[in-house]
Formats: structure tokens, C-alpha cells, sequence
């Protein structure tokens, strides 16, 4: 006969009992904004630093703007999860150093300015027809190479530091043990990374960069599957509430979302197609891309979800 | 400085929740939410089977990731006893300390702030005993400084066997349960 282990409890509060679900949409859909945004930063960085700027069709140009509205869509939504709106801005009034969310509400000022330099750069159309000042800070900008390089490391630094604070700021979660791993953010930092590159790769004029996005996408892919079994792995030889948390998504309730829309249609079936595209057997067609940024906003959902079912369990009675 | 906790002795409580009916009343905590509550666990092989009933709140653990993963230091220690507090005025609702406390101690007022249990600090300080303590017929419920030695918490935690809820999860808690 098995042992028994019943627990009874009269605490019924909302959103607590029987399992926590507190944080419902808004956070899964800022941390995928937040991660793509923190990818598409790294990429512009990254071809502005490699001197791609100076080609007119550069991907770099259009990041940014793009950029600026997902984050803000990404902050509307994390505002909408707040519970007190009217005191959001104790927010800034304070530096709270062991808190993740203190360091992201800071990062996000920082990065904004990173935003609307790289904008600075090559104003759209619309924009110098709405403010025609802008052509002479943009002059400005451009007449100085050590500014743009400037502009694209700290696109590139402050894009590391939002797409990992996303990470961190649920790995910094002792109570959740599916959360409680120091790799979480190198999976979200990665994962940002491969689903703005599939977005980019989207929207890209030029052939060169687009090509290139598609390998760098596949690479991306190859490390997300790695660091998922490494992740994985971590926990199954931890101990028991880590053991059952990994359980959660690789045999439980959360298995047939992780398996078929995360690592099936989300890593494995794109991959297979980037990789025959970037090898010329097929044409470059939006389906994996479409794919992956899919993949990886479930991804966000289903951690989020996971991560608060998963709970230690009562081993203090012996 | 005092370092405040609870002792219970499990082999007293029945679980009659009055603990829970004095806490709802002395703070005034809306209808669906509790900062206390009863929790019954039966454990063991047939028929040999164990059963604790006890009565649990927020831990006022001295390791405190609910205080450190705060974004506006809303949630913090009391300067008297380390007890865990948040200011209703600085909180944002954004609920990171809610996830963070393995208990499931916290809850979000309706009113938009994080909330949870005092120990009944606005009594303590005048001299009372927690509303919970006060209240209990079975006298199972000890309040006082874990740090003076001479302490009634401190002696009952010298003479008779006790555990603490989740040791494993590292917060050391200050609610201790006699068995």
C-alpha cells in the first residue's frame, strides 16, 4: 500500500489557491516582446558595429522604430498586470539592488534613449515630415564615426541586459523551483534572439543581411535546443521539487504544449526548414520564421504558467 | 533588537479556526481572504496514519525573498522584531513578492497592494499579544522574542520536539510547531 500524503487547507484566497496563478497573460507577452525587442537591439548593434550601416537598406534602420513600439506595447502590457496603477511611479524613486524588477525598470529607461539614437541615424521619411528638425541632429549624429559605434554597442550591450533581465527576474525565484535555474535567462536571451532574427529576417530588404539571419537563426535554434537539455538535465539529477518541476513539461500536464508548440513546431520542424533554405534546396518562405517567433512566445506562456504550479512540497514531517 | 516568532503546539490545536475569525476581524480582511488559515495533513501507511492539524501565516522568515525581489522596497522589515511588512503606500501590485514566498503566504488586497499577515504589529507594539494568540481556546499558540533565552517561545522550543513548514526552501522560517 503506498503512503499517504494529504494536505487540507481552509486558505482558499484568489488567484493563490489551489495553485498559484497570479501572473496571467500580460507577463508572458511582456517577456517575449521584452526578449524579441533585446534581440532585435543585439542585431542592430551588431550591424552597425560591423559597419552594414553604411549600406541604405540596412536592417539597422528599421529596427529601432519597431523596436520602440513593441517595448512599449511589452510595458503597456506589464502596466496592465499591475494591481496598484496609481503608485507605479514608486518605481522611480528607488534602486532596489536585490530585485530583478528594480534593474529591468531601470534597464527599460536606459534603453529607450539606445532606441532613439539608432533612430537618430536615419530618420524615416515621416518622421522628417512631421519634425524636419530631426535631418540636423541626424546630421549631427552621422558626422561623428565614433558616435554610430558608440550607438551600436550600447544597442548591443543594453539589448544583452534587457533580454537576460527578463530571465533573471524569474530565476531569481526560489519558491518556483521550475524557475530556479541560473540558465533561464541564457534560454530567454537566445530565444529573443532566434525569434528577432526570424522576425528581421521577415521584413529585410537586404538579400545579404536576410541570408545571414537565417544561418545566425539556425545557430540560435541548435543553442536553444542545447541549453534546454542542459536545463533539463540540471534538474532531473537535483532534487525532488526540481525533479518534479522538469516532470511538469517533459511528462505532465504542461507535455503536449511543450512538445508539439515549443520544441516541435516552435525549434525542430523551422530549423529543418531553415537549414535546407540556407542550403538552396527550398526558397525562403515565411513559414519558419513564422514558426519560431510563435514557438517562441509559448515558450514565455507555458514557464510562466509552469513555473507558478510548480511548488515545493512538504518535507517537513518525518 | 527582539527577533518575534510563534510557536504551536500541534497536540493542542483542533482546528476550530477562531485564529482565523480573530485575524479576519482585528484587520479587517475582505470576504474570499485569509491572512491565517487551517491546514490538516494526514500522512503515513494504513492504518498507521499521522495527523497534524496547525495553523499557518506568513513565516516572518529571516531569509526573506519576498523583501529582496521588491522593486520599491514597499515590502520590508519592521524595525521591530524582523517582522515583515509592506507599505501600502509604495506598493505597485506587481505581485513579484506574491511568487516569490514558497508558503503562498501573500495574497493582492482588492484594494491593489500586497498584503499579508502583521503579527498583528499594531497590537505588539502596545503591549498586546496577536489577535490570533489572544483569541486561541486551546491556549496552542505562543507569541514572543525567539532571541531572549528566557522567552516562553525560546524554553518551549529548548523542551519539546519541533519542525518548521518547507525547511528545504532556505527562508528560515519564525513559526515553529511543536510535536
Amino acid at each position: 500500500m503506498n503512503e499517504l500524503l494529504e494536505l487540507t487547507t481552509t486558505r482558499n484566497n484568489p488567484h493563490v489557491d489551489p495553485f498559484m496563478a497570479m501572473w496571467e497573460w500580460q507577463i508572458p507577452v511582456y517577456l517575449f516582446l521584452g526578449g524579441l525587442v533585446a534581440g532585435m537591439m543585439i542585431i542592430s548593434g551588431y550591424f552597425i558595429f560591423s559597419g552594414r550601416h553604411k549600406e541604405s537598406n540596412c536592417a539597422c534602420f528599421s529596427i529601432p522604430f519597431i523596436s520602440l513600439v513593441f517595448l512599449s506595447l511589452g510595458m503597456f502590457a506589464l502596466f496592465l498586470d499591475l494591481a496598484h496603477k496609481p503608485y507605479v511611479w514608486r518605481l522611480y524613486t528607488t534602486f532596489q539592488i536585490k530585485s530583478p524588477m528594480s534593474w529591468g525598470a531601470w534597464i527599460l529607461i536606459l534603453v529607450y534613449p539606445a532606441l532613439i539614437a539608432n533612430i537618430m541615424m536615419k530618420p524615416s521619411l515621416w518622421m522628417l515630415r512631421l519634425y524636419p528638425k530631426l535631418s540636423l541632429w541626424s546630421g549631427k549624429v552621422n558626422q561623428h564615426p565614433f558616435f554610430i559605434k558608440i550607438i551600436g554597442i550600447s544597442n548591443m550591450i543594453l539589448g544583452m541586459m534587457l533580454g537576460a533581465y527578463t530571465g533573471v527576474l524569474l530565476s531569481s525565484m526560489g519558491s518556483r523551483p521550475l524557475w530556479n535555474t541560473s540558465l533561464l535567462w541564457v534560454l530567454f536571451l537566445v530565444s529573443g534572439l532566434s525569434a528577432a532574427a526570424a522576425f528581421v529576417h521577415l521584413f529585410a530588404k537586404n538579400k545579404a543581411e536576410s541570408e545571414l539571419l537565417a544561418k545566425a537563426d539556425n545557430g540560435f535554434l541548435v543553442v536553444e535546443l542545447f541549453v534546454f537539455v542542459m536545463i533539463f538535465l540540471g534538474f532531473l539529477s537535483s532534487a525532488r521539487p526540481h525533479i518534479e518541476a522538469a516532470q511538469l513539461l517533459l511528462t505532465g500536464p504542461y507535455a503536449p504544449t511543450f512538445w508539439v508548440f515549443v520544441i516541435g513546431l516552435g525549434i525542430v520542424i523551422p530549423l529543418i526548414i531553415q537549414l535546407l533554405a540556407v542550403n538552396h534546396k527550398i526558397r525562403h518562405t515565411a513559414i519558419a520564421p513564422i514558426m519560431v517567433i510563435v514557438g517562441g512566445l509559448v515558450l514565455r506562456f507555458i514557464i510562466v504558467s509552469a513555473g507558478q504550479y510548480s511548488h515545493w512540497f512538504n518535507a517537513h514531517f518525518h | 533588537m527582539p527577533r518575534y516568532g510563534m510557536v504551536i503546539d500541534t497536540l493542542k490545536c483542533v482546528g476550530c479556526s477562531d485564529c482565523v475569525i480573530a485575524c479576519k476581524t482585528e484587520n479587517n480582511i475582505p470576504e474570499g481572504y485569509n491572512r491565517d488559515w487551517i491546514v490538516t495533513e494526514a500522512r503515513g501507511k494504513f492504518p498507521t496514519i499521522n495527523m497534524e492539524i496547525r495553523t499557518e501565516r506568513c513565516n516572518h522568515c529571516s531569509e526573506t525573498p519576498c523583501v529582496s525581489c521588491c522593486p520599491t522596497g514597499a515590502s520590508h522589515i519592521h524595525d521591530v522584531g524582523g517582522v515583515v511588512l509592506v507599505d501600502h503606500e509604495k506598493c505597485i501590485g506587481c505581485k513579484a513578492c506574491v511568487e516569490a514566498c514558497p508558503y503562498d503566504a501573500r495574497y493582492i488586497h482588492p484594494d491593489g497592494y500586497a498584503d499579508k499577515c502583521t503579527f498583528c504589529i499594531h497590537r505588539v507594539e502596545k503591549g498586546l499579544k496577536p489577535a490570533c494568540v489572544e483569541v486561541c481556546p486551546t491556549y496552542c499558540m505562543h507569541f514572543g522574542d525567539l532571541d531572549d533565552p528566557n522567552s516562553e517561545v525560546s524554553k518551549l522550543l529548548q523542551s519539546r520536539k519541533w519542525h518548521v513548514n518547507l525547511p528545504d526552501a532556505g527562508t528560515k522560517p519564525n513559526i515553529f510547531y511543536l510535536v
